[in-house]
C-alpha cells in the first residue's frame, strides 16, 4: 500500500546512546482525529518513525443491510455515510439506480439537484476549513465563523426536505418533493452574502505567518503518488493533477455551466495547497450555485419511475465529484427489487491510504494537520 | 511581635483576596471576549444563587469552583503521589509570590514597616528568579502523572519556558540600564509624567519582546504547546481532576497578572496616570487598568492565533527574539548616551537610526527564518 | 508582509470587528438558537410551540414548521378511533428501512377484519425520521411531527410509543406544518372528487343499463 522504507533502526544508537522509540496509539477517543479514528505512532522524539492507521469503530454493515432492503429503503443509509454531504451521497446513488433503469428526470430536477450539491460541497469546505484551523490550535474562532455559514445552508436544507442533515431528498427519477415557496430567493441571498465571508475569512487566515509556517512544506504528496493511490478531489488537484469528475463525466446538467477547476502545479503538494484549493472551489461552486439559481425553469419534479423499483439483471456504477473525491456506487441487480450487491467506494478511506508516506519524518503535530487536510469522515471510512 | 504578624496580614491579605477575585473575574472575562470573537454568547445564566437574576453570567467563576472542589481526586496508579500532589502548589506559591512585590501602592499601606520590606532593592531580580520555579512545577506535573502525554506535555513546557526566560530577562535589562536600579519603586519614580520607556523604539521593541515572551511563559496561545487541546489533550495536565485542576488554572492565570504587572512597572509607567495630583489611590486604579488592558491583549491573541510547532517556537526563540534583545541592549546603549547630551537634534536622530536598525533586523531575522514561505497563486483549468 | 507580522495584525482586526459587531447585530449570531431569522416569523420562546390540548413542551429552542422528527397518526377531528385514516393495511411497517413500526389489524366480534389498527407502535429510538413511511402510506394516514422533546428515563419501554399517543387531529397537523398540511388536504380532496366523479359515472353507466335491460325485459314481455 505504501511505498515508504522501513524505519532505520541504526539511528537509535548513534554516539554511543541507546534509545528507544516511544509508541503512542492516537487513540479513538481524540479530540482530533475527526472521529473514531486510531494512529499508532511510533516516534522518536518528536519526529514521527511509523504510523499504522486503525480504523473499523463505526463499521455499521451498510452494504450488507442494503443487500436486505428495497432500493429505495437504503436511501435514507446513503445520507448516514458521509453525514456531512448527505444531499451529495444520495445523488450518487440515485445516479447509479438511475442507470439500471430507463428513467428521465426532469429539468427543474436536474437543476435543483445541481443546486443542492453545490450547497452541500460549500458545507463541506467550509466545516472542513473550519476544522483544519481548530486542528492547528486556533481555538474554535474560524470554526465558528464557518459554521454561522453553515447554519444557514443548514436552514435551506429543512426548508427543502425537513431534516438539516438526514435530508433523504433524492429518488430515483427526481426528487421526493419540490422546494417550499420562497426558497429560491432566500437560497439567493444565502449565495450573494457568501463571498463577502470568505472574503473576512482569507483576511483572517491566508496571510497569517504562523498558518504559513505551519502548513507549508507539510505533508507533500507527490503527482506519482498521488495517482497511483487513486487519490481524488480536492488532494488530487493539489498535487497537481487538473481532474474533476464534473468536467470528466458531465453527469446530470454540469456541461450547462461554465465554472473553473483550480489546481496546482504539482511542485508542491502539501497541506497549506489543499486549503486553499478548497477556498477556491467554494468560490467557483459559487459561481455555479448562481447560474443555477438564475436558470432554473418550472415544471415536474419527479419523472416517471415505475412504482415498485424492480430492475432487470444488470450492473451499475455512478459517480459524482463528491466534496471529499469520487464517491461511488456500484450495484449488481438481479430481477428482484432487493440488489444482489451493493458496494460503495468511499473517497476518504482510498485518500487515506497514502497517510503514511506523507507522515513519515515528519513531527506529531504535523500528523494531526495532515490527517485534517485530507478531510476524512469516518462515516464513509468505515460504513 | 504580635503587632508585626498584624501588619503582615494588613499587608498581604488584601493582596491576596483582591488578586483572587480578580482571577475570577478575568475568567469570566476571558470567557465572554473568547464567545463574542466567535459569535457566541458566553455564559450568561448563572447569577446570584437561588435567583432568577443572572447578571450576565458572573456567577460562573464561583459556580466552577464550587464544582471544582467537590469532584474527585483522581491519582493515575502508578503515579508518584506526592510530585503529583506537589506540582500544583509549587505552580501557585511563586506566582502569588511575586505579587508582592508590585509597586502597588495600597494608601492603607503606606507606613507598614512589611511593606517598606517588599521594596526590595533587587526586585527584579528577584522576580525573575522566582518565577523560574514554575517551570519546575510544570515538570513535575508531566512527570508525576504517568502518561506519555503528560511527558510530551511536561518535557516541551520545560523547553519553551527555559528556551523564552532569555529574551524576556535581556528586555528588562534595557529599562534597568536606563534607570540604573533593580528597585521596581525607584522605576515607576523614572517614569512619571507620561514619560513611559515604551515610547521610544529600544522601549517599545523591548516592550514587544517581553510581551510575546511573557505569552511563552505562562503557556498561553499562541505558545500553548503543552496544553495543546488537539494533539495531546491537555498536556502536563492531563491527570488532574478537581481541586488541583483549579490550583494550576489559578497559577496559571496568576502568573499572567504578575508578568502583566512587571511589564507595566517596567515599560508602561507603573500607576502613572492622569488625576494623580488630586488623589494618590488612583495610582492603584491605573495600575490594575493596565494590567487588564495587558490581559484583554492576550485574550484577543488567544482568540486569534493557531499555535506553533514546537521547533518553530524554539526556532523564534533562539533565531529571532535572542539577537534582537541583545541588538536592542546596543541600541539602547547608544541611545542613552546620546541623550546625555541634552541636544533635541541628536535626540532625534538617535530615534530615526534606533528605529531604522531594529526594524532592519527584525525583518533580515524573518527572512534569514522563513524567507520561503508566503501565500502562493493557483492555476484554473476549464 | 509588508509589515512584519502584517497577516497577524489582519486577522487580529477581523477578529475585534466581530466582537465588537456581535453586540450590534443579532444576526450575527447564528450559531445561537435560530436567533438570527426575523422576528415573527418562529415560535421565540418555551411554551410558544403549538401543543395539543393536554400535551407538554419543554423545548428550549424552536423548530420550524418545515422539520420532521417521528411519525404520528393522523384522525379527521372528534373521537380519535372513530376517524383515524389508517386502516392497518402494513404497507409501512414492510417499507420502513430500519423496522420500528409494529402493527396488528383489528378485528371485531366476528373475527372480521375492520380497517382500523388494534396495536401500532413505534420504537422512537430506533426510528431515523426518513420519511418513508409518509411516503408510501396510500391514505395519507402518517405523517411526520416535529416534537422531539421524549426523552424519559425508562429504559425499557419508554420510547416505544402506543397507537394512543400517536394519534394526532388534523387540526394539528395543520398547525405545525401549514404548507404541508393544506398541500395534502388538496390532494385528499382532489382525489376524492375524482373518486366521487367515476363512482357517480359508474352509477348513471350501472342505472342506464338496468334500464336498458328492464326494457328489453318489457318489451320480451310484451312481445
Amino acid at each position: 500500500m505504501s511505498t515508504a522504507a522501513a524505519p532505520n533502526y541504526e539511528l537509535l544508537q548513534q554516539d554511543g546512546l541507546e534509545t528507544s522509540l516511544l509508541e503512542v496509539s492516537m487513540g479513538p477517543h481524540h479530540p482530533s482525529t475527526h472521529g473514531v479514528f486510531r494512529m499508532d505512532v511510533k516516534l522518536d522524539g518528536e519526529t514521527v518513525v511509523d504510523l499504522r492507521p486503525v480504523f473499523g469503530y463505526l463499521h455499521r454493515n451498510h452494504e450488507k443491510l442494503a443487500e436486505n432492503m428495497s432500493y429505495l429503503s437504503s436511501m435514507p443509509f446513503t445520507d448516514r455515510l458521509d453525514y456531512f454531504n448527505s444531499m451529495s451521497n444520495n445523488w450518487a446513488y440515485a445516479l447509479a439506480a438511475e442507470k439500471l433503469i430507463e428513467v428521465e428526470v426532469p429539468e427543474r430536477a436536474e437543476y435543483l439537484r445541481v443546486i443542492m450539491a453545490e450547497l452541500t460541497r460549500l458545507v463541506n469546505h467550509v466545516s472542513l476549513v473550519g476544522f483544519f484551523l481548530n486542528d492547528l490550535g486556533a481555538l474554535g474562532t474560524p470554526l465558528m465563523y464557518a459554521f454561522r455559514e453553515r447554519e444557514k445552508i443548514l436552514d435551506l436544507f429543512e426548508q427543502a426536505s425537513g431534516a438539516r442533515m438526514m435530508c433523504n431528498y433524492f429518488r430515483f427519477g427526481g426528487l421526493r418533493n419540490d422546494v417550499p415557496e420562497g426558497w429560491l430567493e432566500r437560497a439567493g441571498e444565502v449565495v450573494d452574502r457568501f463571498p463577502s465571508f470568505l472574503d473576512e475569512y482569507e483576511q483572517l487566515l491566508c496571510e497569517n505567518e504562523i498558518i504559513l509556517s505551519r502548513t507549508q512544506g507539510v505533508g507533500n504528496l507527490s503527482r506519482e503518488l498521488a495517482i497511483s493511490a487513486g487519490v481524488t478531489g480536492p488532494m488530487l488537484r493539489a498535487s497537481g493533477v487538473a481532474y474533476d469528475l464534473r468536467k470528466v463525466d458531465q453527469y446530470g446538467i454540469y456541461d450547462r455551466f461554465k465554472f473553473r477547476v483550480p489546481h496546482t502545479d504539482g511542485d508542491t503538494g502539501d497541506c497549506y495547497d489543499r486549503f486553499m484549493i478548497r477556498m477556491l472551489e467554494m468560490r467557483e461552486s459559487i459561481e455555479i450555485l448562481k447560474q443555477a439559481l438564475a436558470g432554473i425553469p418550472k415544471g415536474e419534479i419527479m419523472g416517471n419511475a415505475p412504482r415498485v423499483f424492480k430492475p432487470k439483471p444488470a450492473e451499475a456504477y455512478g459517480r459524482i465529484e463528491g466534496p471529499k473525491g469520487e464517491l461511488g456506487f456500484y450495484l449488481i441487480a438481479d430481477g428482484t427489487p432487493k440488489p444482489y450487491r451493493y458496494r460503495v467506494r468511499p473517497p476518504s478511506l482510498i485518500n487515506l491510504t497514502v497517510l503514511r508516506d506523507m507522515c513519515l519524518g515528519g513531527k506529531i503535530a504535523d500528523t494531526v494537520i495532515i490527517l485534517g487536510s485530507i478531510d476524512i469522515v469516518l462515516g464513509e471510512v468505515d460504513r | 511581635m504580635s503587632l508585626v504578624l498584624i501588619d503582615i496580614l494588613i499587608a498581604t491579605v488584601p493582596l491576596m483576596l483582591i488578586f483572587a477575585s480578580l482571577f475570577a473575574f478575568t475568567t469570566w472575562l476571558e470567557r465572554k471576549a473568547l464567545a463574542r470573537i466567535q459569535n457566541r454568547i458566553g455564559p450568561n445564566k448563572v447569577g446570584i444563587p437561588c435567583t432568577r437574576i443572572s447578571l450576565f453570567g458572573l456567577g460562573q467563576p464561583a459556580a466552577d469552583g464550587i464544582k471544582m472542589l467537590f469532584k474527585e481526586d483522581i491519582v493515575p496508579r502508578g503515579a508518584d503521589r506526592l510530585f503529583h500532589l506537589l506540582a500544583p502548589i509549587l505552580a501557585l506559591i511563586p506566582a502569588m509570590l511575586v505579587l508582592c512585590f508590585l509597586p502597588l501602592e495600597f494608601p492603607w499601606t503606606k507606613s507598614l514597616l512589611p511593606v517598606q520590606a517588599f521594596l526590595l532593592d533587587g526586585a527584579v531580580i528577584f522576580f525573575f528568579a522566582i518565577t523560574g520555579l514554575n517551570t519546575l512545577a510544570v515538570f513535575m506535573a508531566g512527570w508525576a502523572s504517568r502518561n506519555k502525554y503528560s511527558l510530551l506535555g511536561g518535557m516541551r513546557a520545560v523547553a519553551q519556558m527555559v528556551s523564552y526566560e532569555i529574551p524576556l530577562v535581556l528586555s528588562a535589562v534595557i529599562v534597568v540600564m536606563m534607570v540604573g536600579s533593580l528597585n521596581a519603586a525607584d522605576i515607576v519614580k523614572e517614569q512619571t509624567g507620561w514619560n513611559w520607556y515604551v515610547f521610544s523604539p529600544w522601549g517599545l521593541a523591548a516592550f514587544v519582546i517581553f510581551f510575546i515572551a511573557s505569552l511563552a511563559e505562562t503557556n498561553r496561545s499562541p505558545f500553548d504547546l503543552p496544553e495543546a487541546e488537539s494533539e495531546i489533550i491537555a498536556g502536563y495536565f492531563t491527570e488532574y481532576s478537581g481541586f488541583k485542576f483549579a490550583l494550576f488554572f489559578l497559577g496559571e492565570y496568576i502568573a499572567m497578572f504578575a508578568i502583566s504587572g512587571l511589564a507595566v512597572t517596567l515599560f508602561l509607567g507603573g500607576g502613572d496616570g492622569p488625576g494623580l495630583a488630586a488623589a494618590p489611590w488612583l495610582s492603584v486604579v491605573w495600575f490594575l487598568a493596565k494590567i487588564f488592558a495587558l490581559i484583554a491583549v492576550m485574550i484577543w491573541l488567544r482568540g486569534t492565533l493557531p499555535r506553533l510547532r514546537v521547533d518553530q517556537l524554539m526556532g523564534f526563540a533562539w533565531k529571532f527574539m535572542l539577537p534582537l534583545s541583545i541588538l536592542n541592549i546596543l541600541v539602547a546603549g547608544f541611545a542613552w548616551h546620546a541623550q546625555q547630551q541634552n541636544s533635541k537634534t541628536i535626540t532625534v536622530i538617535t530615534w530615526v537610526i534606533s528605529l531604522a536598525i531594529l526594524y532592519g533586523t527584525a525583518s533580515g531575522l524573518n527572512q534569514l527564518n522563513r524567507g520561503s514561505v508566503r501565500p502562493r497563486k493557483y492555476k484554473y483549468a476549464e | 508582509m509588508s509589515i512584519l507580522g502584517g497577516g497577524i495584525f489582519k486577522g487580529m482586526k477581523v477578529t475585534l470587528w466581530n466582537f465588537v459587531l456581535s453586540y450590534f447585530r443579532r444576526d450575527r449570531l447564528t450559531t445561537n438558537d435560530y436567533s438570527w431569522r426575523p422576528d415573527g416569523d418562529l415560535p421565540q420562546g418555551i411554551g410558544d410551540y403549538p401543543k395539543e390540548e393536554g400535551e407538554q413542551l419543554s423545548d428550549t429552542t424552536t423548530v420550524t414548521n418545515y422539520s420532521r422528527n417521528f411519525p404520528m397518526l393522523l384522525h379527521d377531528g372528534g373521537e380519535p378511533m372513530d376517524t383515524v385514516r389508517c386502516v392497518a393495511c402494513q404497507i409501512c411497517e414492510r417499507e420502513c428501512p430500519p423496522q420500528c413500526i409494529y402493527i396488528e389489524k383489528d378485528y371485531d366480534e366476528n373475527g372480521k377484519y375492520i380497517k382500523r389498527p388494534a396495536v401500532f407502535d413505534i420504537d422512537v429510538s430506533v426510528c431515523m425520521s426518513c420519511q418513508i413511511c409518509v411516503e408510501v402510506c396510500p391514505f395519507d394516514a402518517i405523517v411526520m411531527n416535529s416534537q422531539f422533546e421524549l426523552s424519559t428515563p425508562d429504559r425499557f419501554g419508554g420510547l416505544l410509543v402506543r397507537r394512543d399517543d400517536l394519534l394526532k387531529s388534523n387540526d394539528y397537523y395543520h398547525q405545525i406544518h401549514p404548507e404541508e398540511a393544506a398541500a395534502r388536504d388538496q390532494k385528499m380532496a382532489v382525489e376524492k372528487a375524482a373518486k366521487e366523479a367515476k363512482k357517480k359515472a359508474a352509477a348513471e353507466k350501472a342505472k342506464a343499463a338496468a334500464e336498458k335491460k328492464a326494457a328489453e325485459a318489457a318489451m320480451g314481455d310484451a312481445e
